[in-house]
């Protein structure tokens, strides 16, 4: 019987059915940071337990690492504390651990796809929720808490329920100055933010095939704020093409054996999938959000949601609610607004397409006076590579602050943070109240371009005007 | 490792009402720095508290009125975005024991479930009906049972329901699977050595 990737992967790690009725999943990969990990190693410490399969996991910081003043011990006596933690567990227990001085070090989610870790077929964990992210390889990559990530130390396993799949096709080809970002903006906006509870999001179609591995991940990235625990794209030459020469991608015979059995991963024609949905590719605008969930978007040529015309209670509170927190007029158009702060980063949009799109169109352009603009590469590779193509230059000659890697302002558990009610352009993934580290701090979710728009013109801008984009 | 059996949950109530509640406002990240979960309990909710507070007003966690309580009443999608653990340890350290919502983002159920947090849900006009009644008298004793899949107030009843897998794990006192998983060391073993990526020798 055909099968679907998500079928083949879990039957592959399913160890045993226990007693509540859960898979016993062995996790084939096991990425941690210091925001999740130290209290599980102290659970595994409280319990006596060791490491069950220390070369399968992988760690680095990102969080709460500074992006600018670097040296140590950081001004932040917290952050440097869960620094050394993490250090000190790493070292205990033989885990692999990419520091700030490997010149390996990133996002967790930029460093195992860089590394050749992340790979199709496989289980991944991690103690964060965008490691959808890993999906993009064709890899079943799960977001955690912490007694899990002790349960993966000490087991290398997880005990999970079985999900669901559905399909997301989306079809033709999208418009020119319309990206990744906005087809993940939009798929969230159509389905909700818990439309995916109890799913695992399989994508594809004619814009996936076509997409890079990189505007892969940017979709699975935010299948979370869709409410999926897990999206995938199934493996092909992108992907292989991608992996080959990674620092720890196979080699030789070994290779070429692999990529069989990857590509056996992939679902396969015909198999069974519990929902599918399709969208154009054509009908994706440039979208931004306006309210306080990754589904509140809306085009960039549209007015801000009325709750006097939403019909159902539910819809009226919400956007009620919204409004008032982000302090934005119902039925205005979101072009325009004046914005206080430029992000360029973050595990969704912070890798070398990322920056390369933007600076191709940057070149000439200046940040407007009073916006704060910042560009924080994902990775120390990343940024070195933007480094080695003179981008860094470009954004910097723009008026950006052309920062090193980590997660920054995405979560602002580092000194990157909103002041006051600042409202942030953000190529991130959430605009949660208080999300990027100011209690009243106000976030725009939109794709990379059109937070280099924002910058340039001062407020919500369409990119296609300010770079006249037609690419 | 002996874990508690939870059958019930029996004491005051608590609404924090709204759908989409997620776990950045639950706890705000910055609470997140540190090595441990220990004093998470006053992070809970810390923002919300404080802008409602600043607008002159008192949110429930800091109405006198309710508390104690050991039970928390919220909307749809209640726990969603970030996965941190940090979101239910707030809620327990507070000293809530059980959440009645419509329904939960994945991540967090789980979490808690782990935790011996039990997540039940409810029809949203179930809930509304209760979190009237705790309106009307903060003292109302409200009981959660699991085994007989209701909460009782007052003299009412309304059905819960709750993924068969986490309920018989609370109730069968399995809710922390560690012991199970560890038992399970042979098989992953196996299971291991069936997958060409893990049987293979690391580079």
């Amino acid at each position: 019987m055909p099968q679907s990737l998500f079928q083949k992967v879990w039957q592959a790690h399913s160890v045993g059915q226990l007693a509540s009725g859960q898979t016993q999943l062995l996790i084939g990969t096991h990425l941690i940071h210091e925001v999740t990990s130290p209290q599980a190693f102290g659970m595994l410490r409280d319990l006596g337990l060791k490491v069950a399969m220390p070369h399968r996991t992988f760690a680095t910081v990102d969080h709460i690492v500074p992006t600018d003043q670097r040296s140590e011990p950081f001004s932040d006596p917290l952050a440097d504390a869960m620094i050394k933690e993490l250090r000190k567990n790493c070292a205990a227990h033989g885990i692999t651990y990419f520091d700030l001085a490997s010149g390996r070090q990133g996002i967790v989610h930029m460093v195992g796809p860089e590394q050749g870790i992340t790979q199709p077929g496989t289980t991944i964990a991690c103690g964060d929720s965008h490691t959808s992210t890993h999906g993009a390889f064709g890899a079943i990559a799960l977001g955690i808490g912490t007694s899990q990530v002790r349960d993966v130390l000490a087991t290398q396993t997880i005990a999970l329920g079985p999900l669901k799949v559905r399909r997301i096709n989306v079809e033709g080809r999208l418009r020119p100055g319309v990206y990744a970002k906005d087809v993940i903006l939009h798929i969230i906006r159509t389905l909700g933010v818990n439309g995916g509870t109890g799913f695992a999001y399989e994508y594809g179609g004619e814009v996936f095939d076509r997409f890079s591995m990189e505007e892969r991940m940017t979709v699975c990235n935010m299948s979370i704020e869709g409410g999926a625990r897990v999206g995938y794209v199934n493996p092909d030459e992108t992907t292989f093409t991608y992996l080959k020469g990674r620092p720890y991608s196979p080699t030789g015979a070994a290779w070429d054996e692999a990529v069989v059995r990857w590509r056996a991963t992939a679902s396969d024609a015909g198999c069974h999938y519990d929902d599918v949905v399709t969208l154009q590719g054509a009908d994706i605008p440039p979208t931004v959000t306006w309210g306080i969930n990754p589904g509140q978007g809306i085009a960039i040529t549209e007015t801000i949601p009325d709750p006097a015309k939403a019909t159902a209670a539910d819809e009226k509170a919400s956007i009620v609610e919204a409004l008032a927190y982000m302090k934005l007029t119902a039925g205005a158009p979101i072009k325009g607004t004046k914005i206080d702060v430029a992000f360029l980063g973050s595990c969704t949009n912070a890798r070398l397409s990322d920056f390369k799109e933007v600076a191709k169109y940057l070149k000439g352009h200046r940040v407007a006076p009073g916006v704060k603009a910042i560009a924080v590469p994902g990775s120390q590779m990343v940024g070195r590579l933007c480094a080695e193509l003179g981008i860094d230059r470009v954004f910097r000659d723009a008026g950006f602050e052309w920062r090193e890697a980590g997660c920054s302002m995405c979560l602002a558990m580092n000194p990157d943070k909103l002041v006051g009610d600042q409202l942030c352009a953000s190529s991130s993934n959430r605009n949660f109240k208080g999300r990027q580290g100011s209690p009243t701090g106000r976030t725009l979710l939109m794709s990379p371009l059109m937070v280099a728009a924002a910058a340039v013109a001062g407020g919500v801008a369409d990119a296609r005007e300010i770079f006249g984009v037609n690419n | 490792m002996a874990l508690a059996k939870i059958t019930s949950i029996t004491g005051r109530g608590l609404t924090v009402p709204g759908n989409d509640i997620d776990t950045d406002r639950i706890i705000p990240a910055r609470f997140l720095k540190a090595v441990t979960f220990d004093g998470l309990g006053e992070g809970l909710f810390f923002d919300a508290r404080k802008a409602i507070a600043d607008a002159g007003r008192i949110h429930p966690l800091d109405d006198s009125r309710f508390h104690g309580a050991k039970i928390l009443l919220s909307g749809a999608n209640f726990g969603c975005g970030s996965s941190r653990e940090h979101a239910p340890q707030a809620i327990q350290k507070f000293g809530f024991r059980a959440v009645i919502a419509e329904s939960y983002a994945e991540i967090f159920f789980g979490n808690s479930t782990t935790m011996g947090l039990a997540c039940v849900s409810a029809d949203r006009a179930d809930i509304a009906r209760l979190a009237a009644a705790i309106e009307a008298d903060p003292y109302l004793e409200i009981t959660v049972d699991l085994v007989g899949r209701e909460v009782r107030f007052g003299g009412q009843r309304i059905p819960l329901t709750m993924r068969d897998s986490a309920r018989d794990a609370l109730v069968h006192g399995r809710w922390d699977s560690i012991g199970e998983l560890l038992d399970g060391r042979e098989a992953v073993a196996a299971t291991a050595a069936r997958l060409p990526y893990l049987a293979a020798p690391q580079k």
